[in-house]
């Protein structure tokens, strides 16, 4: 039994080891008040798991040696017939209705105030959030900001102390937005539009990426998000407005479909004539397919990967 | 079609997988030529409807799943070692990891655990077979067609590529193009019969055929937890085989109930797939709870803690688990309500699962505890298990999960319960059981060395990914970036060390079967439950006399009575069901009607449906009455197998 109290103990150092490193890895690390009360509720939980794991591994070490079978065992220390005792069961079950009741509180709170945009952290910052669309296309990130009138593809910059309002959707198929350090992700849906709040407190960049897998693109569909004060971000707006260039329909049809791209900016929007978090906005997706499957859907139609290439 | 779509070329390491393939598959038919031993294949295995052959050739076919499994998982892990490397290419991770998660869950833990319920159910309630023989000949062969189905389609076609989970619109037809998906969808499917069918068997048996004087709660903990298994099936699969059905006949037929082309719902198939996925996930950890108690109280030299709390606690994880689906998709934006519904009722699972573990803690105190290789993997789920189930209540936590979701904690957390769990389970109760299903009894020294590879690299491997997680990585990367190197790389050396663990494992069973002695008395550990009462190598009819039960642990009491399964006065002729090569043969041509669909060839697969329906027919009008053993028989067998002296 020596090697296995060995083993524990040096899984246990690992552990306390990673924990310190904490402070390193991307979720210990929020940047935006969002990111925050997720970390925040992760290391309330992580107080409970570390006591269960606790309480059930010095229960576990000590019975299994003081009850192995050596030689030196008194025999009253044996008793082959218990098999129960109320108080006791009683107990174990109480106690972790009690750890449920107490993680279950906060998650609840939190979920509710997830649903709104956080509130703004620093005085007369902006608290009405800015709105950006997050379409997701094989393979590739396309921002939408409607008030500014511009458009991105695979970057993103945001103002830090105002809530962004992130409206996802996705041309085609299932896709996440997460950006750890800003706070946790949620699905990208053809048809549909969720909304997730997310904020920055501090200006910097941040790893942004699709986390929900869709296919042979999957791992590049990944964007850097630029956060920057409300001054500077105003000026890049109004830099990519007077330069980038206008987006056509043409150009965006030819973007949607599946492929990988660079970073792109213009200034106009695709929500001129389409919003895919709508139905009419499925129906466009619909008819892209249509022309780039044409009827077919046996097995004779191309692949995805051929149809890119005949595309070029 | 030309040749070179129909075999998957291009691929160095598929090319390997092929020469493999002809090479085990010709030395298997020279071998079987060789020996003359066709005959004795099909009269003892491939017609058998006993139920001790069938959980045999069960656990077979899964100990070779866990193989290809394990074999993608270490390409994978050798994949994800180096940051920016090209082992693998995107597809072919695609496709690896796809086939892994498909394999391990329905191709591997499943039938592992059919396989040993099997075996040991009808031994344990004192039954003489399962309710339907022939019925639990065919789920075995749809098990075993519909894996052969899944995995030939890394040579034949290509594989499926669109995750376990194969989530619309990416699985459809517009988007998957190709057999790989068509593949998923009918190995399932045809493998899925056969689980619902044992399900209603299994539960009807254990119902219907228990020994004389054994109530609901006299039953073994193991049969318990088998029983309620059954329940999860035949509530759960049916759902699969919906799910899979509008899938297949929206990419072969083009429907449009998951599409986006036609407005179809593709969320609905993430709702289909996780209201059976979730309770799947129960089907392979319950009969593992259930293997566990056996082991400890055995190996503990003492009763079960709590049985009453036992067996309630599992009834209840097997309502819960039909309440908590959405916790696969808190992510989808259902709003706060429904996912704070869905939090709480997946947090209570772990009060019935905490009670469980502390049961088994109970039971350990004031024991003697023996460490046999069995006791040692069954220890170490305690610890291990407990990380996976605080883990899994942290993912329960919907707004924590919005950060956990499709990352490497994830990935980290369903290994530490599927392995800890399941896989433990599996070794544990092969390693238990062993003697009786073969008649000599695994080597302990192996035994233990392939334990301790296969703990320590498990736990190199898996603990690390929490914190890969938490740094930000997602699961289903194709490759890293340089920043999670180091965790990687270790968790990659885990990895092998499984690997090297599961070797040893296997060649433990050569030179066992090989140099360990002969297992004669029929209780090879002291055992507490029916089936070690009958003797070894069991004979077909299990219990020469039915043994009268009075009270849980019925062969314990028997030992301290001096009673036996075989009393010379008592005993009577017993009928018993012929072998049938019908269960095989339907199987087949099902498996050829399903082979022509994933091909969409449909003309074709409408025959084979059509050969399937008269196999059916032809069934119906078998009036097969089986046949008796005779007293003589019995006394001949029973004193053989005894060892008591001829008159
Ligand atoms: C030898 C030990 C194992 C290793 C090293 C291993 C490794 C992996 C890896 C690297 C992935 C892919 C992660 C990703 O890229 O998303 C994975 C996924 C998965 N594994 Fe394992 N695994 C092992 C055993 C098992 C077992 C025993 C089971 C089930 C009983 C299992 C079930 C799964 C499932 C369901 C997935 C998800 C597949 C998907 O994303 O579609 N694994 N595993
Ligand atoms: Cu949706
Ligand atoms: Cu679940």
């Amino acid at each position: 039994m020596r090697v296995n109290k060995k083993g524990l103990t040096l899984i246990l150092v690992a552990i306390l080891c990673l924990l310190s490193g904490c402070e390193q890895m991307a979720i210990f690390d929020p940047k935006g008040p969002v990111a925050e009360s997720q970390r925040n509720l992760i290391v309330y939980s992580l107080y409970f798991m570390g006591g269960i794991i606790l309480v059930v591994y010095v229960a576990f070490t000590i019975i299994v040696i003081k009850y192995r079978n050596h030689k030196n065992r008194t025999e009253e220390s044996y008793d082959g017939n218990m098999h129960g005792n109320n108080l006791i069961e009683t107990i174990w079950t109480v106690i972790p209705i009690l750890i449920v009741t107490a993680l279950a509180i906060p998650t609840v709170t939190t979920l509710f105030d997830l649903e709104k945009p956080p509130e703004a952290s620093v005085e007369n910052s902006s608290k009405d959030p800015l709105v950006v669309y997050a379409t997701s296309a094989d393979w590739k990130w396309i921002f939408s900001y409607p008030e500014e009138g511009i458009e991105t593809v695979n970057y993103l910059h945001i103002p830090t102390d105002r809530p962004i309002e992130f409206r996802l959707s996705s041309t085609g198929s299932m896709a996440a937005l997460w950006i750890p350090q800003l706070g946790g992700q949620k699905y990208n849906m053809a048809g549909m539009e969720t909304i997730l709040y997310l904020q920055a407190d501090e200006p910097g960049v941040y790893k942004g990426m699709n986390s929900n897998f869709n296919g042979e693109g999957f791992a590049e569909q990944k964007f850097k998000v630029h956060a920057e004060d409300p001054g500077a971000f105003q000026d890049w707006v109004k830099d990519k407005k007077a330069n980038a260039p206008k987006l056509t329909q043409k150009q965006y049809d030819q973007l949607i479909k599946p492929g990988l791209t660079d970073k792109q900016t213009y200034s106009s929007t695709h929500l001129d004539w389409v919003n895919h978090g709508t139905h009419a906005g499925m129906d466009y997706e619909i008819s892209r397919f249509r022309d780039l499957y044409k009827e077919s859907i046996g097995l004779e139609r191309k692949t995805v990967k051929e149809s890119i290439e005949n595309e070029k | 079609m030309k040749l070179d779509e129909f075999f998957v070329t291009g691929e160095p390491l598929i090319y390997g997988g092929m020469v493999a393939i002809v090479l085990v598959t010709s030395a298997i038919i020279f071998i079987l030529t060789y020996f003359k031993k066709w005959k004795w294949l099909w009269q003892e295995w491939l017609t058998t409807v006993d139920h001790k052959k069938i959980g045999i050739m069960y656990i077979l076919s899964a100990l070779a799943m866990l193989f290809r499994g394990g074999m993608d998982a270490l390409m994978m892990r050798a994949q994800l070692a180096v940051p920016n490397w090209n082992f693998l290419n995107a597809q072919h991770y695609n496709e690896i990891f796809t086939t892994h998660g498909t394999v391990m869950i329905i191709f591997m833990a499943m039938p592992f655990l059919i396989g040993l319920m099997n075996i040991v159910v009808p031994l344990q309630i004192g039954a003489r077979d399962f309710a339907f023989p022939f019925v639990n000949a065919i789920s075995f062969w749809s098990f075993f067609f519909g894996a052969m189905l899944f995995n030939i389609s890394f040579v034949i076609g290509g594989s499926p590529d669109a995750g376990w989970t194969s989530y619309t619109p990416l699985a459809g037809a517009a988007m998957s193009p190709g057999p790989g998906e068509n593949f998923y969808l009918l190995g399932l499917q045809l493998a899925g019969i056969g689980t619902l069918a044992t399900g209603i068997n299994l539960m009807v048996t254990i119902l219907k055929m228990r020994a004389p004087g054994m109530k609901m709660f006299q039953m073994p903990i193991f049969t318990w937890s088998s029983l309620i298994t059954c329940f999860i099936i035949i509530f759960a699969f049916p759902i699969l085989t919906i799910a899979l059905a509008l899938l297949t006949i929206d990419r072969i037929f083009g429907s449009q109930f998951f599409t986006l082309t036609g407005e179809g719902l593709p969320m609905m198939w993430a709702n289909l797939f996780w209201m059976w996925g979730h309770p799947e996930v129960y089907i392979v950890i319950l009969p593992a709870f259930g293997i566990f108690s056996e082991v400890i109280s055995t190996f503990a030299h003492k009763r079960l803690f709590g049985y009453n709390a036992m067996v309630w606690s599992i009834i209840i994880i097997a309502g819960l688990s039909f309440l908590v689906w959405v916790h696969h998709f808190f992510t989808m934006g259902a709003g706060a309500f429904v996912n704070s519904v869905f939090s709480v009722s997946t947090m209570l699972i772990a009060v019935p699962t905490g009670v469980k573990i502390f049961n088994w803690l109970g039971t350990l105190y004031k024991s003697k505890i023996e460490f046999s290789t069995a006791m040692l993997w069954a220890l170490a789920f305690v610890p291990s298990f407990v990380i996976g189930g605080v883990t899994g209540v942290m993912l329960g936590m919907a707004s924590a999960d919005y950060q956990f979701h499709n990352s490497y904690f994830l990935i980290a957390h369903f290994h530490y319960v599927l392995i800890a769990g399941t896989v433990f389970a599996c070794f544990a109760g092969l390693t238990y059981w062993y003697p009786k299903m073969f008649g000599l009894k695994l080597n302990e020294r192996l035994g233990k060395w392939a334990f301790w590879f296969f703990l320590i690299g498990f736990h190199v491997c898996f603990l690390p990914q929490y914190f890969i997680g938490w740094d930000g990585m997602p699961r289903r990367i194709f490759y890293i970036m340089p920043e999670w190197f180091t965790l990687n790389f270790i968790s990659t050396i885990g990895a092998f060390g499984m690997g090297i663990g599961f070797a040893i494992f296997i060649y433990n069973v050569y030179y066992s079967y090989r140099y360990s002695p002969r297992e004669e008395t029929g209780d090879a550990w002291g055992g507490r439950t029916l089936e070690w009462a009958t003797p070894t190598p069991v004979p077909p009819y299990n219990f020469a006399t039915l043994p009268e039960v009075h009270q849980l642990d019925a062969f314990m009491e028997m030992k301290e009575k001096g009673e036996t399964t075989f009393e010379e006065k008592k005993l009577q002729p017993i009928h018993m069901p012929n072998n049938s090569g019908k269960p095989f043969i339907m199987m087949l041509i099902l498996f050829f009607a399903s082979f022509a669909l994933v091909f969409e060839w449909i003309p074709l697969a409408a025959i084979f449906l059509a050969g399937g329906f008269i196999m059916m027919i032809i069934r119906s009008f078998d009036y097969d009455e089986g046949y008796h053993i005779s007293v003589a028989e019995i006394k001949r067998l029973e004193r053989e197998r005894r060892g008591l002296d001829h008159e």
